[in-house]
Parts: C-alpha cells; structure tokens; sequence
C-alpha cells in the first residue's frame, strides 16, 4: 500500500483552516489573553560587544555596577526613585485577582521598584503593599477618583496598549464579580467593552491641558507618564513631550492583555524593537534624552532583554506577562500549603494546556493569577507568589548587571547602542544597529 | 501661603477671599484652595477675571464655596470632591470632570464633554451643553437648562441627565445603567438606547434635579431614555452594533 500524498497548503494551512471553520460555525472573533505569538524581531536578534582589548570591562563578581534609576524628573517635584530600572506593567484588577494585586506589590517593594495599576481602579491590596504604585488614568476612568490620585506616587495617562492600540479594554462577563462590578460601575457579569478614547480630550493640544490639570490637582508633585501603543512611535512620543509629560512609556506589539481580538494582537502595531528605535530617535530629535524618560514594555523576559533595551536607550522596562509567568501561568502546577498541586485538568477542561494557555479572558485560570473565581484565586497565595516574582526580579537585575559590567559599564544607564550589534538584517533596519561583523546599516 | 493670604483683598462677606487670576496665579489660586481654604477657616473664595482659564478650582476636596466671575477655560472644578462651584460665566470642555460630589453650576454654556466621568455631585448648567456631555457618567446628576450636543450621555453607566431642551444624534449611545430625561426632541438616539414610559418615580426624580437646579418645568413634559441592554453581552447577530 502506497503511502498517501499529504500536502498541506501555505496559505490554507489547518490553522487558518480551522479558524475559517470556527468564524464560519461561531460568526464571532476570537477573543483570548496574553500577546503576539507570530515571530517578530525582537531583543533575541540583537548581540553586545562586551569589552576586550578596546574596552576595559569591569570586575564581574566585585566591581560595583549601579542600578539606580530615576523616572520624572521634568517637571515633578517628587520624582519616582527606583533600585532597579524594571518596573510592573500596567495590569488591571479584574484581569488579575487583589492576591496577585498584593504578590505584585509586595515583590516590587522588596525589590526597590514600582508596580502599576490598570483599567479596574486601585485596590487597598495593591496600594498597600506598593511602596510605589503608578495610577493609570485610562479612556474608560473605571474606579479613577481624586483620592487614589492623591495616595498614587505617579499618575499614568494612558493612550494606548501595545496588545491592542487604538482599541479599548475588555473584560467578559464572568470576571465581572461583585466586587469588580462595584469598583468599575458596571452591572455585575457584563461584557465590559471599554472606551478608547479618553471622554475629556481629543488629541494632543487638549492633552497639554489634560496633564496640566492633573498637574495642578497634584499640586505638581507626581510624575505624570503617558503611556502609547507602538505604531507612529516617533510621531507620538514627540506629542507627548510637547504635552508635558514626565516619562513616555512606549509598548510594542508583543504586550500582552488580558483579553482582546486575536486579531489586534497580532496584526496591530510595531515590534518592540522597532518601536524603541523610533522613541529614542523622536527623544534626541527633541533634545529631550535624560529630561524625557522612557519606559519601554512589551514581550520583554529576560535581563539580557532589560541591558539591550537599555542599551538602545530605555531609562527602564516595564513587564506584565514575564511577571504572570513568574507567579505561575502557563506552569503545570500550582503551590498550595507548600506543596505543588497538578492543575493539568484544569486547563483541558478550558481546551488548554501548560505552555499553551492564553484563557486569561475566561476568568477560569487553572493557577490562579487571571481569575476572580473564588476558588481559583486561592491557588495564588501572595507570599509565594511575591517570592518567586522577587527572585525573577532580582535574576533578571543580576543577569543585567552581569552583561554591563562585561561591557565596561559602573552604571547599567550608560550601556549604550554602541555595544550593541543585530543578528538579522530586518533587526539591524529596525534597530537601526550594524549587523553583526559589518558596519553595514540597513538603509544608511 | 501667608504671603499669598496677605496679599488677597478680604471680601464684604467674613471667611471670603478675593483672587483676581489678571494678577494672580492659578498655582497660587489651586495650591490654596487645596490646602489653606478649609483650614484656615475660609468659607467662599471669589475669583475674579479668570479669562479663560483651565483647571480653575480642580482637585477641590473640602466644601468650600467658589464663586468664578467670568468665562473659565477646560477643566474647571475637575475631579471635585465636596466643594460648591459657580461659574458666572461659560465654561470650557470638561467641566466637572470626574467630579465625586458637591456642586457645580455653569450659569452660562458648556462646552464638550460637560460632567464626563462624573462618580457623584450635581451638575447643573443653564444654558447649553456641547457634544458629549454626561459622556461616561459613573453615578453623578447633570441637570442642561437648554439643550445638549451629539453623543451626550454616551457610554453613561450610571446616574441621571435631565435636558430641559433638545438633544443631538445619538443620544445614550451604549448606555448601561444610567438615565436620561429629556424634555424637548431628540434628533437620533445612539446604539442600545431607547425611549421608555415614565413612571412616577421617575417624575419624582425629575422634579427633585429640577428643585435642585433651581429650575421650574413640567416634570410631566419629560420623556425617558434608557438602556435596551441588549449590548450587554456579546451574540453574533448584535455585532455591527459594536
């Protein structure tokens, strides 16, 4: 018997016939978690050059290499002051529960850095156990009052999203719990479509006036960051400065969310790489560099990750699905009472599996991170999950460090581009870096 | 502050404050609003030739009578909390924005986006609203002596308008749970809203914001714009509504 011809097509692939099949049986979109899963050029396409006989590198394992960073120093009287320069990303309550909220907050105290709130409002958990916490002010307002703005240590304005720019926060129905409704407003269960626009302003002369305001509300104290999705970078980034912002926090297309179409996640908005060319160019273009900070986020993991965007030239990052990662989604386990518990069934009866999982939209995570079930949520519990995020911190912060010091470098702010090479030739356009063992630009 | 202090002319009034912002500064005006007003035992601070001004009197968190003499820009007594501002004047796009509670009262016209986001408060204006107002209300009064622009109320979650005029295209457009009443013609309403009966309750509603607008028309002569709710949750059949 002869074996059959099996060819399957580029173009109608089982994926894409799948999706076909799903759209045609549904009439719906799919809507899931997290970020991009295509391929695109990242942080992995870039390589330093580490110090030899050109440069002198510093002692690995004694020299001191300083970490300090400092974000809102325009105009704010009391800027933001980190040992680090990762942050946490932006991540509402509502996609996440008040325990992850707290685990959150408590690693980034112990830490020395700073966490974010999201499209739900502030919680008591996080701003308890944020030393300091960065208040989203977002198009839909849910739960944004003067008080929090009060208690926040910076007020962050928040454009767009690099999962979805251009597009509002969702939130189904089954995330939509008492309390969540409560803080949001909404009905209890209702499929929370945020705006995308802010209600108050239009565009970038009234957003002048917008920060203005907070500014004042603040008696000027509080840094206030403008957060965009990464498309017209350059453009944006140089509207935000011109609006008055403190730090610009600029998010690539690999950021994730916790629910939105799969089609915004991957075919809307510019890689990370690509995006922070763009911001820093607009940022020198201005003269702004050092007075501007920018935060740079979306689909960052790894230190190696941190030193080259801060290379490229980030004063920070900021990371939200790394973080989730550290805390247990994906994983195959969850800890209870100090013991690993199988969540393997969990996600089959959600048609997931470990490592495969983007079900955060269902509020039915099998390790407790993205849900408001009360059940569920208690598979997070906010000591062990702020101690495996602290350890991730301080990893990435060592392997940071680890690179800088291998390329001369007593403060991980002054690696710079020049240390920097791509691998690939899209990376060096993006990047606009030489290849790798060329001085070849593309489009130099 | 006691510079500041010194150099404000004391009004007729006892506990008032006079700023005049052609000489003073707005950072001056807010910074003693928000910590000198209600503890040194200032009870109405008037503020004259605001000129157009943004953010007069925003971030207000102690009850606090503001008189504003003049047109003021965007943003005044944004993000109010307790205080009871009038503007003797027309304001400027998002007025009362976000406001928590106390009052706010536009003698004049209201630009865009008038009591956006609005948590508690009354707002009250006499004459006309712009585009969007009432735009993302979260539980907060808004009472238009005259008419109000397109999209008014959109995405209104909770808390009531009442238009004693006429209202633009798209009026309520995806509403949830607040609720419009208006007295004049409404040129389109927007996406999930519809008109609804009048009950008695909410006749009530209506002659209890007009008494506290200080405005006197028929409750009877108000028609009610609600959510139809069936944007709520997501069905194939409802998707170019989104």
């Amino acid at each position: 018997m002869s074996t059959p011809h099996l060819e399957e097509s580029a173009g109608f692939d089982r994926q894409t016939i799948d999706y076909i099949q799903r759209a045609s049986a549904s009439g719906l979109y799919e809507i899931r978690g997290l970020g991009a899963k295509r391929r695109v050029p990242n942080f992995d396409d870039l390589l330093f050059l580490a110090a030899s006989l050109s440069r002198y590198p510093l002692e690995g394992y004694r020299e001191r290499c300083s970490t300090k960073t400092v974000l809102g120093t325009r105009f704010a009287s009391r800027p933001i002051e980190l040992a680090i320069p990762i942050t946490i990303a932006g991540m509402s309550f509502g996609a996440l529960s008040a325990r992850v909220k707290e685990a959150l907050g408590r690693a980034a105290t112990e830490v020395g850095t700073s966490t974010t709130t999201g499209d739900g409002g502030m919680t008591s958990e996080e701003r308890d156990s944020s030393k300091t916490l960065v208040y989203q002010c977002l198009p839909s307002r849910y739960g944004f009052n003067p008080d929090d703005v009060r208690r926040a240590d910076a007020i962050e304005i928040v454009i767009g999203q690099g999962a979805k720019p251009g597009g509002g926060g969702m939130l189904l129905g089954q995330k939509v719990n008492p309390r969540v409704a409560r803080m949001r407003t909404l009905p209890e269960g209702v499929d929370q479509r945020s705006a995308s626009r802010h209600p108050d302003w239009t565009g970038p002369d009234d957003l002048v006036i917008k920060i203005k305001e907070l500014r004042e509300i603040t008696d000027w104290e509080k840094p206030i960051y403008v957060k965009v999705g990464a498309t017209r970078v350059f453009n944006d980034v140089k509207l935000a400065v011109h609006a008055g912002a403190d730090v610009i926090v600029v998010d690539g297309m690999q950021g994730g969310t916790a629910a939105t179409q799969t089609v915004f996640i991957e075919h809307v908005g510019i890689p990370t790489l690509a995006a922070l060319r763009q911001a820093v160019d607009a940022l020198e273009d201005l003269n702004m560099r050092g007075t501007v900070q920018l935060v740079i986020s979306g689909g960052i993991r790894s230190g190696a990750d941190v030193a080259k965007a801060l290379a490229m030239g980030a004063d920070a990052v900021a990371i939200g699905q790394g973080v989730l990662f550290s805390l247990g989604c994906n994983s195959d386990t969850y800890i209870s009472g100090g013991e690993h518990r199988s969540a393997v069934e969990d996600y089959a009866r959600i048609g997931a599996a470990p490592g495969f999982c983007h079900h955060c939209h269902t509020g039915k995570c099998p390790v407790g991170v993205t849900t408001q079930d009360p059940v569920l949520e208690l598979r997070l519990e906010p000591a062990v999950g702020a101690k495996r995020l602290k350890n991730y911190l301080k990893t990435l912060n060592m392997e940071m460090t680890t690179i800088a010091r291998a390329c001369g470098k007593q403060d991980v702010h002054h690696l710079e581009r020049e240390d920097l090479v791509a691998l690939t030739v899209e990376a060096a356009a993006m990047a606009r870096l030489p290849l790798a063992g060329t001085s070849w630009i593309p489009g130099s | 502050m006691a510079n500041i202090e010194a150099a404000r002319e004391p009004c007729a009034m006892a506990n008032s404050l006079e700023f005049d912002l052609s000489k003073d500064s707005l950072r001056d005006l807010n910074l003693f609003l928000h910590r000198d007003a209600h503890r040194s035992g200032v009870t109405e601070v008037v503020v004259n030739h605001p000129d157009g001004a943004h953010s007069i009197a925003c971030g207000m968190n102690s009850p606090t009578n503001i008189q504003i003499h003049g047109h003021v820009g965007y943003y005044v007594a944004g993000m109010n909390k307790h205080a009871s501002v009038t503007v003797h004047g027309n304001a400027g796009p998002g007025a009362a924005e976000n406001m928590m509670s106390g009052r706010v009262h536009i003698r004049g016209f209201a630009s865009t986006a008038a009591g956006a986001s609005a948590h508690g408060g009354l707002l009250v204006i006499d004459g006309d609203a712009s585009l969007r107002c009432g735009i993302s209300l979260k539980g907060g009064d808004i009472v238009v002596g005259g008419s109000v622009g397109s999209f008014s109320a959109f995405m209104a979650q909770a808390g009531r308008i009442v238009i004693c005029g006429d209202a633009e295209d798209a009026l309520g457009d995806s509403l949830y749970e607040a609720v419009i009443y208006v007295r004049g013609e409404v040129r389109s309403l927007g996406a999930d809203a519809r008109f609804e009966p009048m009950t008695d309750a909410d006749r009530k509603v209506v002659a209890q914001l007009l008494a506290l607008a200080g405005m006197s028309f028929d409750p009877a002569e108000f028609k009610r714009v609600a959510s139809a709710k069936s944007l709520y949750h997501w069905h194939a059949d409802a998707d170019q509504e989104y």
